[in-house]
């Protein structure tokens, strides 16, 4: 039982990250139609602006040694930049593009970011020691609970309570909300279209940055693809929960990151390595129940 | 009176399709004017190129002689013109106060905005008792309401309906005229409507022009065009001296 509890809490600290990649990426899908593959590469650059640029195996800590209070918003404004800069210079020239050219773009971004870390930093993974201190462990009872997970919970559900009083009380938030409904309605209102995009882009980027920091300190190492199985998972976890809706994608984003968990601890460990291939079986399996997602986005249907 | 806005010959293509070919129209302060014509004539296509929605290839459009071509949508409608599109487009899973007020936004100033609200839901005490209510679960003629009012959160000058008695029961489309009559004495509104039918619009519109094919086949006061049999031919396309038998839907 206490073993079970402790694999709850491992699956739920993951969940927790999937969907905080999730909600990001479900931001911009629902104002842009646009499924951001770079969002991944988002969480490397914010990862790799943490140590000096060489292209030295172990990592000097540059960012990485400011307080905690500096730094954290640092790196989400040094991500938040990277991401209204790919917009300015890739989507808003896209603007009236189809959602695949949208993704096929994303794309060749995603490879530019990549290359550009693997020019200035080399291929070679590189170990840091982010708050180190942050991977003691708690006891709650018989549990050992790593602080770092109960961390990444509190954060998780910190920044999902922000975002959802962002988009319920503030203007912005509105026009962002009436946006993602009918774009083209907005902007007969007088909506600034690339003003809400641009927030979209600048709230992704936050998400982003923040998640650098939780998946850095877990992971303690860097390379320059390790946003990639990120926004693998968590494009998966919006087509679960159901494109443009973004609580569908938080939702998604704790399934994926639930079930991969207890797949690796409950597999016979033969299995233990198509492990992935489970966790997109059932995948299928949940689409094939429920094609629209597990929380299907009303605009979607509406829109036809 | 002076002329509000000016439509100066614009032709529109969607791709091969010519959906507007050299319309011209103008609008003056305080007008009610009206576009008729069947189903698929340009009357959306027309009011969509004004509003910024669609760009035409040639021509040009003035709104206080100033060209407003080529600009975006939502520029458009911060130098004071509205569009309600057709179909009711309001923001279903918002709810019907969030839906006012992105109106509301527009124009910048939170109290005008608050007051404006206000007002709106003190002249539609329906929307007033639905106001938490997502948008999405007004019946029809509600949400033609909460469209119409909406557009006037923005302050328009001019605004433009598309076909506002779509899919309505007759009764609601009555409601639906009376409220926009009511809201341009009060907002000193100009008004420029959509409509497929005739009879309505003789009686409220002060100027009609009728749409078909893409262009213009007529134009005239509301009083010239009173008998119906003129506006009957140019609906249809008959040749002069034809029988025009057909019935324009009510």
């Amino acid at each position: 039982m206490i073993q079970f509890i402790q694999n709850l809490i491992d699956a739920v600290a993951l969940g927790s990250i999937y969907a905080l990649v999730a909600l990001g990426v479900g931001l911009l899908f629902g104002i842009l139609r646009l499924i951001n593959f770079a969002h991944g590469d988002y969480i490397t650059i914010g990862a790799y602006a943490l140590i000096v640029p060489s292209a030295d195996v172990t990592a000097r800590l540059l960012i990485g040694d400011w307080p905690w209070p500096v730094l954290i918003p640092t790196i989400c404004l040094i991500v938040v930049i990277a991401a209204l800069l790919t917009d300015a210079a890739v989507f808003r020239p896209l603007r009236r593009a189809t959602s695949p050219t949208l993704m096929i773009a994303s794309f060749a971004v995603s490879y530019i970011i990549q290359n550009g870390v693997l020019m200035a930093y080399g291929s070679r993974p590189k170990s840091v020691d982010l708050w180190s201190g942050a991977n003691s462990q708690v006891f709650i009872g018989d549990l050992r609970v790593p602080m770092l997970q109960l961390i990444t919970l509190a954060v998780t559900l910190v920044l999902m309570v922000a975002v959802t009083l962002f988009l319920r009380r503030t203007s912005y938030g509105i026009q962002m909300r009436a946006a993602a409904e009918d774009f083209r309605m907005a902007q007969y209102l007088g909506v600034r279209g690339n003003v809400v995009i641009g927030i979209a882009f600048a709230l992704s980027g936050i998400l982003a940055g923040v998640v650098s920091l939780l998946y850095t300190t877990q992971s303690g190492s860097l390379s320059h693809v390790m946003g990639v199985p990120l926004a693998l998972f968590a494009f998966v976890a919006v087509v679960v929960g159901g494109m443009g809706s973004l609580v569908g994608a938080v939702v998604g984003g704790f399934v994926i990151g639930i079930t991969v968990t207890m797949l690796q601890a409950y597999l016979p460990p033969d299995l233990r390595a198509f492990r992935d291939a489970f966790a997109f079986a059932f995948v299928i399996l949940v689409l094939l129940v429920r094609p629209a997602g597990i929380i299907p986005s009303r605009s979607t249907f509406e829109r036809v | 009176m002076t002329t509000l806005l000016e439509v100066d010959r614009i032709s529109v293509r969607y791709g091969n399709l010519v959906a507007l070919r050299d319309v011209s129209l103008t609008v003056a302060e305080g007008e009610v004017v009206c576009i008729i014509g069947p189903n698929g004539a340009g009357k959306s296509t027309t009011l969509a190129a004004i509003a910024g929605g669609v760009t035409p290839f040639s021509g040009d459009i003035r709104l206080q002689g100033e060209s407003i071509l080529g600009r975006q949508p939502e520029q458009i409608a911060r130098l004071g013109l509205s569009l309600v599109p057709e179909g009711r487009h309001v923001f279903g899973t918002l709810t019907v106060e969030e839906n006012l007020k992105i109106g509301g936004f527009v124009q910048g100033d939170r109290s005008t905005a608050r007051a404006d609200l206000d007002r709106m839901f003190t002249l539609f005490p329906r929307l007033a008792e639905r106001r938490t209510m997502p948008a999405g679960r007004l019946s029809g003629g509600e949400q033609q309401m909460l469209v119409v009012a909406r557009a006037v959160m923005t302050r328009p000058r001019l605004l433009l309906v598309d076909e506002p008695s779509l899919g309505l029961a007759p009764r609601i489309v009555d409601q639906i005229y009376e409220m926009l009559l009511d809201l341009r004495q009060r907002a000193n509104l100009t008004l420029l409507i959509n409509e497929q039918s005739s009879n309505r619009i003789l009686k409220h519109a002060d100027r009609i022009y009728v749409l078909r094919g893409a262009r213009i086949q007529l134009e005239g006061t509301a009083a010239e065009l009173q008998d119906g049999e003129a506006i009957r031919s140019a609906y249809f396309g008959f040749e002069d001296g034809a029988t025009a038998k057909a019935e324009i839907p009510a």
